[in-house]
């Protein structure tokens, strides 16, 4: 767990209820797939990862899931231990297929955000409507957190979002989040 | 005895909660629900200030935001000094301390008061005129003074200690303005479930209907009605409420920024609350219920202090239970004041009134308050006030028929309200880029054609009547809502009709006038004729000229009588003349609010790379590198920077180095188009290169200049790992993109960032290979198989790599690139395996001197977006065979083709020692008369430990062909003998590197 060293670790005692948490995640399996359009609707998937979801759409298949971030631009997410496997599937799935599979498991560190009012600690840096009708669960999308570039992920109904962000903005970024964490649960 | 001025009963204080807060000397009684201006008033200080200019004695002019006297300087403690604070819009809160401002030695002996006898030098633009000669007095004696004598309150010098928060939100309908047309708004706005904000600046919402104790709505007191809508609102999970929140600046798509103040009210904050946050709020539909702000009355010496607007003078003794007097005197050119005196009246108080119009234009108000039994003189104008620190009479006359000013009469009062008329707020609206139209019935400027998607109701819009602004402040909120809906409310008439006066009639000496527009900056009517008779004729030229309306004012309280004021001495008509532009913040904006979060370590990211924390534990002294923290050099005890880099250069040059390159852009290029890609971005060839090798590249702007450099790989055939300068990283990645996505779609090729996926272990000098062959797996290590520029896929202690042998030392050296992850572990294993060697971790310092050893070029410093390949001697680097790449073109303009240009050389001091300063100018010759013909400048320059010497590269016009001459520099003490070589100081054959 060489991440944690470098990214200050919060108290992880159970938190109030209804207090914004921010948690480091553990590291993951992360490919960053590109593909022509027409070859993702003609695929539907891939490795069970989803390719013919819509843009800033988020399809989980077990514990592999597909981000998709751009017409032509995927990132794709899975438990850590796999990750050379998930290669070799992806590019025998697409062989013959135009593509490029980047491995960026660890170009980024990803946070999980929790809390009724968590929207509202993103949105601290962050200008995009996160209310339930504009963000709904399984959205995904590039996204900026105050000066930093990141991919924020809504993964389900619960009030949890994943962000995502290059591994040298990470102390930047839980820093961030955790001044705003400190004001919003302050608020009321 | 305490708060003297308070009444017996009423208002909405809290009687319950006493406190009390310092004013300059005194402590000063209020209760919880007092302003600072209510309290001050409450214990009878009108004095609170001085003036701008003159240095007048000034007391509280108004109750709101657009108060320009009162300015206080508030003390919260260390660094928590803030100055020019409205009165009007501080809550008090016990044990607050505050002062009065622009004063020297006290607020009541103030000898800038000077200025005020003066007052005829101090016309507009008088330093225009009066200080032109002698001319070099300007800068060094006449603006310094000037600036000195200028400006309100003092900053404070400590950092603030607060927290501010910035926040982005969005909704539906933003509401902006919380009095009765704003609730109306909010209430119909919200019905649909759409989320809706309403903000206010007030610390209770309400508005007008605060202090507004007689009128009823619906059947109810207004207070019932307000209570009702609030507890409506706040029952609806959709609606927001943000009362002490300023909407200060309406921009493009309806983004409108607003200031929420969350502890000042507090006496003891909770400390994670931040003081203040800034919202950022998109909303889909805006509804302006920003109301009115009253017009002062333009007559001599109408800023004593105790005269102030009849509206204020109505809240002050409705909402805060306060007499700003025990006598006094309205005078007003219109119906609103009537009720203001009515309601003085019934507050125990002795009123009088003078209106200026003749009595049957008087309205039904006349008659009331005179049966109330008050004094009303109609057809009255002002013509003076008397008393010093406080108006002891107003002096009246009689106005004939023929415009004839009459018999003086002097009306005893220690307070007098004002009642000039209504000011639409137009703020926000004009903000938003809509257009004002000129509504000649209300003598006011009112939205006309809007821009964005808002529209504003009541008040604001020039509607006064208590009914129509409830109907109106309805219909818009449904509408905005999208749910069209009219209804209609029953409530008690609230007349606001008035004759617009920019200067009231006076048989007094124009040019002895001091009838104030502006108080804030100290502008009279005499002021304004005066630009307006030297020429000054658009309303822009008048405001710049004699600065009215300008700064926190922005014309709230000054702008239509200075407007009124140009069109009488022009003769046009008002909208001829126009109206300034509102610009924002509509009130000030603290400087932390703006910052945000955005302070200390959270200023800007600082990125560090996966080694940093090693650096760190290892004593690393750093330096920036864009955003990048990054190891400098590695001082041992006792030694200073040269010894250090001195020591570390040693090392890589006699045994092995290593060195935290992670920081290098990657990109990685995929694709069967991904050497057709490269080929047109850079100026080399990529056909040819074998997967397996790689090469340097250079790449070019449009304009055939530098751009970036960095080593290629190619590790299959669709595949390139390419680097780029740290600096560059984004830039390249985006140039790239930008030309794959716009002019080469059809390539196919994809480009992905991989700059913070790899960690890039340097491992340099004769040993380097000594070093980490125990550590590789699946690699062949010997020369032959691994040759210099060649890459390799395998393991380092069990982690996947990518092992460059390349060199930016002119060593023999080889860069482990592994997941990010794993940097550490395997920095510290190559450590453990180079301990035999004497292994030296190494910072940029020392990199950046055996580069420049070996005459290795750093983009950004030996280019600076002027330099071509020939000039860094890298012509032959450029594919002579390729039809195109980017900035091809340009290499054959005349300019970059022409002799003359500036070329890389290295220089050599001739004393050994001296080590020219970077950016030091060359010449041929330093006898020669200023200005002298530079031939260059120097691009590095360094303590070469392996040279024993100082070397230096520099950038020289032609300088290939300047070999071996003798030339000079510039140091601080004037010039050194530099000789002309060959920018490479060590190994120049390049042995080493291939070992």
């Amino acid at each position: 767990m060489l991440e944690a060293k470098e990214v200050s670790r919060r108290d992880e005692a159970a938190p109030a209820l209804d207090e914004v948490t921010i948690r480091l995640l553990p590291r993951s399996a992360r490919f960053s797939l590109r593909l022509r359009p027409a070859e993702a609707k003609r695929l539907g998937r891939v490795a069970d990862f989803a390719l013919d979801q819509d843009i800033n759409r988020l399809v989980a298949t077990g514990e592999r899931r597909s981000l998709r971030l751009g017409p032509d631009d995927w990132l794709l997410l899975a438990p850590e231990a796999g990750s050379e496997a998930i290669a070799e599937e992806i590019g025998s799935g697409l062989a013959g297929v135009f593509h490029a599979l980047v491995d960026i498991g660890h170009r980024e560190i990803a946070f999980e955000i929790a809390g009724q009012a968590g929207a509202r600690v993103i949105n601290s840096g962050c200008p995009l409507d996160l209310a339930d009708a504009a963000f709904p669960a399984g959205s995904a999308t590039r996204t900026l957190l105050a000066k930093a570039e990141i991919v924020l992920a809504r993964p389900g109904e619960a009030p949890l979002w994943r962000v995502e962000c290059g591994r040298s903005f990470a102390a930047y970024v839980e820093g961030w989040l955790t001044e705003a964490a400190a004001a919003v649960n302050g608020r009321r | 005895m305490s708060q003297p001025f308070r009444l017996a009963t009423g208002g909405r204080i809290d009687r319950g909660r006493r406190l009390s807060i310092r004013f300059n000397d005194a402590t000063l009684e209020g209760f919880a629900g007092d302003t600072l201006a209510s309290l001050l008033l409450a214990n009878g200080r009108h004095l609170v200030g001085r003036s701008f200019k003159y240095h007048r004695p000034r007391g509280i002019l108004s109750h709101g935001s657009e108060e320009p006297n009162a300015l206080l300087s508030v003390d919260r403690g260390p660094g928590r000094r803030d100055p020019n604070n409205r009165a009007t819009m501080v809550e008090a809160v016990d044990g607050l301390v505050t002062g009065s401002q622009n004063h020297w030695p006290s607020l009541e002996l103030d000898a800038g008061e000077v200025n005020d006898l003066l007052s005829p030098v101090f016309v507009a633009g008088f330093y225009y005129k009066t200080f032109m000669w002698p001319r070099s007095f300007w800068e060094k004696l006449y603006e310094p003074r000037i600036r000195a004598a200028a400006g309100l309150g003092k900053a404070p010098e400590t950092a603030d200690p607060e927290r501010y928060a910035h926040l982005h939100a969005h909704c539906e309908v933003l509401v902006v303005g919380a009095g009765p047309a704003g609730l109306a708004a909010a209430l119909a706005a919200s019905e649909g479930g759409g989320r809706v904000i309403l903000a206010d600046e007030q610390a209770e919402p309400g508005g007008s209907l605060l202090h507004e104790t007689s009128a009823l709505i619906d059947g109810m007191t207004a207070e019932a009605w307000r209570a009702r809508a609030l507890e409506t609102l706040a029952s609806r999970e959709n609606v927001e409420i943000l009362p002490r929140t300023t909407a200060f600046g309406y921009y493009n798509h309806n983004h409108v920024a607003l200031l929420e103040r969350l502890t000042d009210h507090l006496a003891e904050p909770p400390p994670h609350l931040p003081r203040e946050r800034l919202w950022q709020v998109r909303a889909r539909q805006v509804v302006l219920a920003t109301g009115a702000h009253e017009r002062p009355l333009v007559f001599a010496d109408n800023d004593r202090p105790g005269i102030m607007l009849a509206e204020s003078v109505r809240v002050f003794v409705n909402r805060y239970a306060v007499a700003p007097g025990r006598r006094i005197v309205f005078a007003t050119t219109g119906a609103s004041a009537y009720r203001a005196a009515a309601d003085a009246k019934a507050a125990g108080l002795e009123v009088t009134l003078v209106d200026l119009r003749p009595e049957e234009d008087c309205g039904a108000g006349l008659q009331t308050l005179r049966a109330l039994g008050c004094e009303v003189l109609t057809g009255h104008t002002v013509v003076g006030s008397q008393g010093r620190k406080r108006v002891s009479g107003l002096i009246v006359a009689p106005l004939g028929a023929d415009g004839r000013v009459g018999a003086r009469r002097t009306l005893p009062c220690d307070c007098v309200g004002m009642a000039g008329g209504w000011t639409p707020a137009v703020h926000l609206f004009s903000q938003s880029r809509g257009k004002l139209r000129f509504e000649p019935a209300i003598d006011a400027f009112v939205p006309g054609t809007s821009v964005q998607a808002e529209r504003s109701v009541g008040a604001a819009r020039g509607v006064y009547e208590l009914s129509d602004v409830l109907a109106d402040g309805h219909a818009a909120g449904a509408d905005a809502a999208g749910r069209p809906s009219e209804r209609a409310f029953a409530a008690s008439p609230t007349p606001a009709g008035f004759t617009g006066i920019p200067l009231l009639p006076t048989d007094a000496d124009p040019a002895k006038l001091r009838a104030f527009v502006d108080f804030q900056n100290d502008v009279t009517a005499k002021d304004i004729g005066l630009a307006v008779r030297e020429g000054f004729e658009s309303i822009e030229h008048v405001k710049r000229y004699t600065t009215t309306g300008m700064a926190t004012d922005q014309g709230k309280s000054s702008n239509m009588n200075a407007l009124g004021l140009v069109a009488s001495i022009l003769e046009k008509p008002v909208p001829a003349v126009g109206t300034t532009t509102f610009r924002p913040p509509y009130t000030p904006v603290s400087f932390g609010a703006l910052a945000g979060q955005s302070r200390g370590a959270l200023f800007d990211p600082v990125r560090t790379a996966p080694l940093d924390a090693w650096a760190e534990e290892h004593g690393a002294a750093f330096e920036n590198v864009s955003l990048w923290r990054r190891a400098w050099y590695f001082p041992k005890p006792g030694e200073d920077m040269r010894a250090a880099v001195a020591r570390e250069c040693r090392a890589v040059r006699e045994g092995v180095g290593i060195f935290d390159a992670s920081t290098l852009g990657k990109i990685e290029v995929v694709g069967p188009d991904a050497a057709e890609l490269m080929n047109r971005l850079y100026v080399n060839g990529w056909s040819k290169l074998a997967p397996g090798r790689c090469r340097y590249g250079l790449m070019l702007k449009e304009d055939g200049f530098v751009m970036d450099d960095g080593v290629v790989a190619r590790l299959a055939d669709d595949r390139f790992h390419v680097t780029t300068t740290t600096g560059g990283a984004a830039r390249v990645l985006s140039h790239m993109e930008d030309y794959l996505q716009t002019e080469w779609p059809d390539l196919d090729v994809f480009l992905t960032s991989t700059t913070e996926q790899w960690a890039a272990i340097a491992v340099q000098g004769p040993k380097a290979r000594e070093v980490i062959a125990p550590l590789v797996e699946g690699i062949a290590m010997d020369a032959e198989s691994f040759p210099h520029m060649a890459v390799r896929l395998g393991r380092v202690c069990g982690v996947p790599c990518r092992l460059f042998r390349v060199s930016f030392t002119g060593e023999l050296g080889y860069e482990i690139n592994v997941p990010a992850g794993h940097a550490r572990e395997v920095w510290e294993a190559v450590l453990e395996e180079g301990q035999r060697f004497g292994i030296t971790p190494y910072g940029t310092e020392t990199m950046h001197v055996l580069r420049a050893e070996k005459g290795f070029v750093i983009v950004g410093q030996e280019t600076d977006g002027t330099v071509t390949p020939d000039d860094l001697g890298m012509g032959g680097m450029v594919s002579k065979i390729k039809p195109d790449f980017v900035g091809k073109r340009s290499l054959a303009r005349p300019d970059i083709v022409a002799g003359g240009r500036r070329q890389l050389v290295g220089l050599l001091t001739e004393d050994a020692a001296l080590i020219l300063e970077e950016g030091a100018q060359v010449v041929a010759d330093p006898d020669q008369p200023v200005p002298m013909r530079m031939l260059g400048y120097v691009t590095s320059s360094y303590w070469s430990e392996a040279c024993g010497r100082g070397i230096a590269l520099a950038m020289l016009a032609d300088g290939r062909s300047l070999m071996g001459q003798r030339l000079h520099a510039t140091t601080q003490e004037g010039f050194a003998t530099v000789q002309v070589v060959e920018p490479v100081f060590v190994d120049a054959q390049g042995e080493r590197i291939r070992a």
